[in-house]
């Protein structure tokens, strides 16, 4: 009986919370038309998700490439198709690795700062002060960072690509002896713009959009103390990766299968 | 946080990296700029088999690029494979004499079409159709020929 009390109990309170989730997601992207006149607002925050996160991405993504280059030259000079290395790197970073890792990165570097930032700004009661100044705290605080996460995502996400495919080209070409002017013209034949790579920004977009907005709904919907705010940023990083993997599944099913 | 001059210097450094870094995936990594930009012109040709061809295969002359191709579909009366084709204007210099063949690159590599020039003074034009194809070798086929052919001759060698 207890079970069963519990559990809808619990099913009642993820409703609830998807609701109070939805509602304030209409309210933020509501509140980007306040933002035409404030670009500063933006520019802040872009900074603090961005440039921020340039170091860990970019560093992250020469070696993953460079990884990749020397795992898929043992596999493919099984079959003496090295010279598919240049492809296979770039289909691999293009397609899967450079969205999600990116995103999964993203999510520990800023969407965690953000989660702590705003739950601490609702725990020392910042955000009902502004609401006391008759400034809505969704308009000034959430919706400049919510921006700056959706542009800066596809941003990061194409910088870990590149800088993959050239510690990919590093390793394979330089180190491995893979012939410089087959592993691009293989990669260029076999990459499609529109297939891969417009496909890959979509990724990115949507896993911008899907963790920003749960870094700001649980910094936003924290419980005010301090141990609640270092469960919502647990909460952000585990419900974004969730998220992220299970997205990048469905989003791979619609665009690939062919 | 405060506003301050660098900080604008920064994201603006940063937006501007991530664009870079989206034009090279655009420029360096995918076909976007190979064949695209350029004026393309439309050939068909119909094989019996065209075995693996997927579209945006190679078209190739005497082993160099000219071309890829467009749609592969199937005729409903003949039952043969419609493959369309475009090839780069600048070479439009091809007889309409010209003929067709599908290869494989290396033992376990893609298919294309190379194309061979005949000696017709008459040029393959817009819409124009290759006459004398070569399908695809099947591999499958080959074998099973092969090893027919071995057992006959075996069973000859016993009378």
């Amino acid at each position: 009986m207890e079970l069963i009390r519990l559990l809808g109990q619990n099913t009642l309170a993820g409703f609830n919370k998807l609701g109070r989730g939805t509602y304030f997601l209409t309210h933020t992207l509501a509140g980007f038309m306040e933002l035409l006149p404030r670009p500063h607002l933006v520019i802040n925050q872009m900074y603090s998700v961005g440039v921020l996160s340039f170091l860990i991405i970019t560093i992250s993504g020469l070696f993953v490439g460079m990884v990749l280059s020397l795992q898929g030259y043992y596999i493919l000079s099984d079959f003496g198709a090295e010279e598919s290395l240049g492809l296979m790197v770039a289909a691999s970073l293009v397609r899967e690795l450079g969205p999600v890792v990116t995103a999964l990165l993203f999510a520990g570097r800023a969407g965690s700062a953000l989660t702590a930032e705003i739950g601490l700004m609702k725990a020392t009661e910042q955000l009902s002060g502004m609401e006391m100044m008759a400034v809505d705290p969704i308009n000034r605080i959430i919706s400049p960072r919510f921006l700056a996460g959706l542009i800066a995502m596809p941003l990061l996400a194409a910088l870990f690509s590149m800088v993959g495919i050239v510690g990919g080209h590093l390793v394979g070409v330089g180190l491995l002896g893979v012939d410089n002017g087959s592993f691009w013209s293989q990669m260029q034949a076999g990459i499609d713009f529109e297939d891969d790579i417009i496909n890959g920004v979509i990724k990115s977009l949507v896993f911008g959009f899907v963790t920003t907005w749960i870094a700001l709904f649980e910094g936003y919907d924290t419980t005010p103390t301090s141990e609640g705010v270092s469960r919502a940023t647990t909460r952000t990083v585990v419900n974004s990766a969730f998220s992220i993997l299970g997205l990048d599944f469905i989003l791979t099913a619609l665009m690939f299968g062919d | 946080m405060q506003h301050t001059h660098t900080q604008d210097t920064l994201v603006g450094l940063f937006v501007a990296f991530g664009i870079a870094g989206l034009f090279f995936l655009a420029l360096q990594v995918s076909n976007l700029s190979s064949f695209s930009n350029d004026d393309t012109y439309t050939v068909t040709a119909r094989f019996q088999n065209s075995g693996g061809l997927k579209p945006r295969a190679t078209v190739s002359s005497s082993g160099v690029k000219i071309g890829q191709v467009k749609s592969i579909s199937l005729d409903p009366k003949t039952f043969e494979s419609v493959v369309e084709m475009s090839i780069s204007s600048r070479f439009n210099t091809l007889p309409d004499d010209t003929s067709a063949s599908i290869f494989t690159a290396g033992l376990l590599g893609e298919q294309y079409v190379s194309l061979e020039a005949g000696g017709s003074d008459e040029l393959l034009k817009d819409g124009g159709k290759i006459e004398l194809t070569q399908s695809a070798i099947i591999l499958e086929k080959v074998i099973g020929q092969f090893l027919f052919k071995s057992a006959e001759e075996k069973a000859e060698g016993n009378k």
